[in-house]
């Protein structure tokens, strides 16, 4: 498992991996939107947590189409599959991964772009942990949606359009709890409810995923 | 560890293609698989495999048993062929690569990125793919596709040693590697629909 994680950790990193490209998307969005909005900074105090929560979502969902596809176009999917690994595992690793080179780059990111978007100084610290909380279940998800997908051409359309009502409950929640959090407001409650979502698609959906991806390899 | 196959059907794309199949693989054997374009042999390759469920019939002795090699040869262009290799034997618990590289001679290409390689040396990566798995039966399919004239020499080596081993193989191929294997010529397996009555049976 551990030879997986880090060989899709190499790949990520490797020339044409698309390390970066979620990041630099989230960067372009949140530095677009005072422009579109204009640069009234009560305003953008306003919707800041929003606006991050949903560039922080769409980069996530960028580079979703390629997580298991690539795998699947040089035969390493069978491969794979026919190995002592477990499907279930190749997808949590696979999900992992996903998180720690797109997820976690863009918790990271997050305070810094707030900066251009006027967000109040005790929102920073709740915008990262929601999004610390959030985005492990947006790539679970993710990967499920590419699962579903996998062996499709322009599977990447379809991915998009079948992952986004599932990113629903996160995105609700996650972006209360940073909006509440800017406002000085209780955060407790969306703040579990984050944690319980991201819990349960942690625990059950690698095995929706793997069972997917055996009739897709069919 | 023998492989037992009785009364396998198997379909492709929802319509049968083989039925009745039956035959075993035993330890230090080789089985060549013919037959036409089409009669389902990578299928039979794949329903053995785990990969797909078979329509009928009973396959014994497979479970955590089998290597398999596709069409694909499952290799990442950015990685070396050392990673390549090393990826998968970390992957099926085993730590020695350099027996494949060595088979294969692929010393020298080590650490050539799998992109940068020919067609010939790529398929040579992935058959050396099946030294790593440690796994004793082998089923290929098509391997000797790009293969120059020494490297099939080189393949039917691997093989032979790996036979020699208390291994087994199954290979589909169309030509000959100079194995002393049985052929299995799945021709006669092919399926077909059965009339209902007569006036279907005009027609078939």
């Amino acid at each position: 498992m551990i030879a997986l994680l880090l060989r899709d950790l190499k790949l990520a990193f490797r020339a044409g991996g698309g390390f970066g490209l979620g990041l630099a998307f989230f960067l372009i969005v949140t530095v677009l939107v005072p422009f579109s909005v204009g640069p009234q900074s009560s305003l953008l105090t306003t919707i800041a947590p929003g606006v991050l929560w949903l560039g922080a979502l769409l980069a996530c969902l960028l580079s979703l189409d390629r997580l298991l596809a690539l795998d699947w176009e040089d035969g390493s999917l069978d491969l794979l599959a026919t190995a002592p690994l477990p499907l279930e595992a190749v997808v949590t690793i696979k999900a992992l991964a996903h998180w720690l080179t797109t997820g976690l780059p863009l918790v990271l990111a997050a305070p810094f772009l707030g900066v251009l978007l006027n967000l109040p100084v005790p929102g920073f610290s709740w915008l990262v942990i929601s999004l610390l909380l959030g985005t492990p279940a947006m790539s679970v998800i993710g990967t499920f949606g590419a699962a579903l997908t996998v062996g499709l051409k322009r599977g990447g359309l379809l991915l998009s359009l079948l992952v986004l009502p599932l990113y629903v409950p996160t995105l609700i929640f996650g972006a209360e709890v940073a909006r509440r959090g800017a406002t000085g407001m209780e955060t407790q409650t969306p703040l579990l409810m984050l944690a319980g979502i991201t819990a349960a698609t942690v625990a059950l959906l690698p095995f929706a995923s793997a069972a997917v991806l055996r009739i897709n390899l069919r | 560890m023998t492989l037992i196959v009785t009364d396998l059907s198997i379909a492709r794309g929802g319509v049968p293609v083989l039925e009745g199949l039956s035959f075993s693989l035993g330890a230090g054997q080789a089985l060549i698989l013919r037959g036409p374009n089409g009669i389902g042999k990578t299928t039979l390759l794949r329903t053995l495999a785990g990969l797909q469920p078979p329509l009928m019939g009973q396959i014994e002795g497979a479970e955590d048993q089998i290597a398999y090699a596709s069409h694909s040869d499952g290799l990442k262009p950015t990685l070396t062929v050392a990673e390549n290799l090393n990826f998968w034997a970390s992957v099926f618990g085993t730590h020695d690569i350099q027996r494949a590289l060595d088979a294969f001679e692929l010393n020298e290409l080590a650490d050539r990125h799998a992109g940068n390689l020919s067609a010939g040396q790529k398929r040579r990566l992935g058959l050396a793919r099946m030294l790593v798995t440690g796994r004793p039966i082998w089923m290929l399919d098509e391997p000797t596709v790009s293969l120059d004239r020494h490297a099939v020499q080189m393949f039917a080596d691997a093989v032979r040693a790996h036979l020699g081993q208390g291994g087994s193989a199954l290979i589909a191929t169309h030509i000959d590697l100079g194995l002393d294997g049985e052929v299995l010529d799945v021709g006669p397996n092919k399926a077909k629909p059965k009339p209902i009555d007569d006036f279907d049976g005009g027609f078939l």
